[in-house]
């Protein structure tokens, strides 16, 4: 297994909703510009674990987080670190298209927009670049000012994409990204998970083991709010050490 | 690699910014709790049994304001009779027998439309329409119709909300016994909604009691001294008494004497407004807890 | 069965009722006041002088005066109000909303008569000491009429900001936008025909709006147009009060208070029509 460093680090990371205890002693290596994918069944705690990386889980009220996140070795979790500077290193897709009510153009501008950006030039190169690297430049650039809720679902979630590339994260997040969408937008979303791993470090939330093997390079299996396995891909999908892992694999639970 | 800490002027201005923003619900609450906070402890002061129970003197200036109780509660009363039946009919009707059609949306309109209705345009048509039209005079039963206008739509619609909220469930267990569709309503649906509309005429009841310028225009500005029987009487009432006695007083001692009328009427007002609030909390949880 | 039919009957009968209570306040309303508008027309609407013992009967500096202190109302109660829903629904603990929302829709429905009480004991007082005259004034209307107006603006715009799908919020929070950018740049300009309908919502109520601004603008005897803040004025809500009482059932100046009526429902429903139009606008968009 070759390791080209990792991007990032959670020790002991643990996370309470009140009473309940949703994610145990989760200790994982996230390495730089793979895919990382991260399965298990519902309520397992692999949500929950991505919100951790980006601090969105601050948002749900009575969300409690011990342990630690390092981003390039540095804890994301020190009482001096900016939320928001974090957030502007770590992007993240959700699972249903979320474009703003706004123009295709002011979709993808926007994080640029609110991070200081404010020539006109420099704004239309970064949309460019933002929406062809998301491929879907060839398909909007005539209606760059339509409101995106125009767009079809695939569409937006690619929009979406390029919004979270536009403010040039190291790191992207995707929570089943593909979870309500269409075989065919589905795989084009793939790819371009695949393409912009030469770039970014990716890790993605999937409940479809399938996609996991077709995107990933690594993937860890949660369950019950514990990391029970991680590995290569090809590894955890072939050659499982847990027999609860091979038991999810192989379709016998969730 | 970007640093992951600090940001300098921005974060400065931003605060600025959600430090006013933070201000105004203060300052939104501290208003109100000013108008409380006043009136209760000048009110207070001149609540006495005797001021509660007595009837007035001079036109208000001495003694109490026993009448207007009465009358106030007397005309609410009228309101309620005339307006729970309609609004909760109306709203039955709109909910479980009525199809979406060009008569619903017609109903639904003039609804809206009653709703936009001021109150002083209700007051001027309780005037002409009640009072002179249909020789009711400057009476209870006038002002009880009209502020039953009034409220109408309120009542309308938070029942329908109400009896929309009952699960289809419940309905269909029932018509599946061989009830009938008014059986059902009247048996299953009505219960279950009960405690919803009961808010919604609560919260009527709430607008009706400190109404004042239909009254002024239904039931005119005496500040009578007698306790009224028949529905067909003219009557004091405390909205009005308070509006005369802040307006025309003119002395300390009347202004002391509003107070304690604002405090009752503020106390009425409350009283019923937290009681509906307690009755849909109850509601609330009965219905998360199934 | 019969029972049955007979129930529905009534109960389209109840419903039916607001229709019927619509159509006659339009037709008495109309009935008193024609006469008026037959006589005068446009200079009832648009004349300067108000002289019902002279039978001139021009309402134009009510109007403008009605107009004057509910749009000062508004330029008080929004900024506080919009302030305050926006604390409420983004920035404020669940425990805080929640004890805060229900009081302020309560107060929605505080008897106007004691909001102007309270105009009359304190605003009008501290004007008058602070600015001089007799502190019943266009001020001391705006003022009141705010205080009026406030939870109603709370209330809407709350329910405007809250309903802007969570989804917004959680993409720019992730994209790295501060709570407050999030609010200006996504959650403002999505809620904002809501927010909209409410501020002219709140306006046609402060138009409607009698006892509060009955109490404490004044009323000068001859109606005029202010010149100034501390001016007494006299709007149209108060006119109708005030002379109700002893003008002569069946005169032309009974029926202009009337015709005063309908130009103040006029308003109203203007105002009521383009929020019905802004809040369609904005689903649509």
């Amino acid at each position: 297994m070759v390791k080209t460093g990792d991007k990032i680090e959670t020790r002991n990371l643990n996370v309470y909703y009140g009473n309940f205890h949703a994610l145990k002693n989760v200790s994982l290596k996230i390495p730089e510009r793979k895919v990382t994918a991260l399965i298990g069944p519902s309520g397992c705690g692999k949500t929950t674990f991505l919100r951790c990386i980006n601090r969105m889980i601050e948002l749900t009220d009575g969300a409690r987080v011990s342990g630690e996140v390092l981003l390039d070795g540095m804890n994301i979790y020190d009482k001096d670190v900016d939320v928001i500077a974090l957030r502007r290193r770590i992007g993240m897709v959700f699972q249903q298209p979320n474009p703003f009510p706004m123009s295709i153009y002011e979709n993808v501008a926007y994080g640029p927009k609110i991070h200081g950006v404010r020539d006109k030039r420099k704004l239309d190169e970064i949309v460019k670049e933002s929406l062809e690297r998301a491929a879907l430049w060839d398909e909007v650039k005539d209606k760059l000012h339509e409101n995106a809720l125009k767009l079809s679902g695939g569409q937006q979630q690619r929009l979406c994409i390029a919004r979270a590339l536009a403010v040039e994260p190291e790191v992207i997040l995707f929570d089943e990204p593909c979870a309500s969408l269409d075989p065919i937008s589905t795989a084009k979303i793939e790819a371009l998970i695949r393409e912009l791993s030469r770039d970014y470090t990716i890790v993605i939330v999937t409940h479809n083991m399938h996609q996991a093997a077709r995107v990933s390079d690594y993937t860890a299996f949660f369950m019950l709010g514990e990391l029970i396995e991680c590995g290569s891909t090809p590894q955890i999908f072939e050659k499982p050490r847990d027999k609860r892992t091979e038991a999810y694999i192989t379709g016998r639970f969730g | 690699m970007m640093p992951l800490r600090g940001r300098g002027g921005a974060a400065v201005r931003e605060k600025f910014i959600e430090a006013l923003i933070f201000t105004s619900a203060p300052i939104v609450v501290l208003i109100f709790v000013a108008i409380l906070a006043y009136i209760f402890a000048n009110g207070a002061r001149v609540i006495t049994l005797e001021f509660l129970l007595s009837t007035p003197r001079l036109a208000g200036m001495e003694g109490g304001i026993f009448p207007m109780i009465v009358g106030s509660v007397y005309v609410v009363a009228v309101c309620m009779l005339f307006a729970v039946p309609l609004g909760v009919g109306a709203a039955i009707y709109l909910a479980e027998y009525a199809s979406e059609n060009i008569i619903t949306s017609t109903i639904r309109f003039f609804i809206d439309c009653l709703a936009g209705v001021p109150s002083i345009v209700i007051g001027l048509f309780g005037l002409t329409f009640l009072v002179h039209f249909l020789k009711l005079g400057y009476s209870i039963l006038a002002a009880g119709v009209a502020l039953a206008f009034m409220i109408l739509p309120w009542t309308v619609r938070v029942s329908e909300e109400a009896i929309k909220a009952v699960p289809r469930s419940y309905r269909e267990a029932s018509l599946a016994l061989g009830a009938t569709k008014w059986t059902t309503i009247r048996r299953v649906v009505l219960k279950s909604a009960m405690p919803g509309i009961v808010t919604g005429v609560l919260l009527g009841l709430g607008r009706a009691i400190g109404e004042t310028a239909v009254l002024l225009l239904t039931l005119g500005s005496a500040a009578s001294a007698f306790i009224p029987t028949s529905p067909l009487d003219s009557a004091g009432t405390l909205p009005v008494l308070l509006y005369v006695l802040a307006t025309q007083g003119n002395t300390a001692d009347a202004y002391a004497r509003a107070c304690g009328v604002a405090l009752v009427l503020l106390a009425m007002f409350l009283v019923v407004n937290i009681f509906a609030l307690y009755v849909r909390n109850r509601y609330i949880k009965r219905y998360e807890g199934l | 069965m019969e029972s049955e039919k007979l129930v529905e009957k009534l109960l389209l009968a109840a419903a039916a009722s607001a229709i019927f209570i619509v159509f006659f306040i339009i037709v008495f309303m109309l009935r008193e006041s024609l006469p008026v508008f037959l006589e005068y027309g446009a200079d009832f609407v648009f004349g300067m002088t108000w002289k019902p013992a002279e039978a001139s009967f021009g309402i134009l500096p009510m109007i403008v005066a009605t107009l004057l202190v509910s749009g000062l109302a508004l330029m008080v109660a929004t900024p506080l109000g919009v302030a305050c829903a926006i604390f409420l629904a983004e920035y404020a603990p669940p425990l805080v909303r929640n004890v805060v929302k229900p009081v302020v829709e309560m107060l929605v429905g505080i008897p106007s008569v004691i909001i102007g009480f309270f105009g009359l004991m304190i605003i009008v007082p501290f004007l008058r000491t602070h600015f001089g005259g007799y502190g019943l004034c266009l001020l001391a209307g705006g003022l009141t009429l705010a205080i009026m107006t406030l939870p109603h603006i709370v209330s809407i715009s709350e329910d405007a900001i809250r309903a802007v799908p969570r989804s917004y919020r959680e993409a720019s929070l992730a994209l790295g936008a501060t709570k407050w950018t999030t609010v200006r740049k996504v959650i403002l300009p999505s809620a904002k025909s809501g927010i909209l309908a409410a501020i002219i919502l709140g306006l046609g109520r402060a138009v409607g709006e009698t006892m509060a601004v009955l109490m404490v603008v004044g009323n000068p005897e001859t109606p005029w147009i202010p010149t100034s803040l501390l001016d007494p004025i006299r709007p149209l809500t108060s006119t109708i009060i005030l002379e109700i009482e002893y003008a002569l059932w069946g005169s032309m100046h009974e029926r202009s208070l009337f015709a005063i009526g309908v130009v103040l429902f006029a308003i109203v429903a203007i105002l009521n029509l383009i929020a019905v139009r802004v809040i369609k606008r904005g689903v649509m968009a």
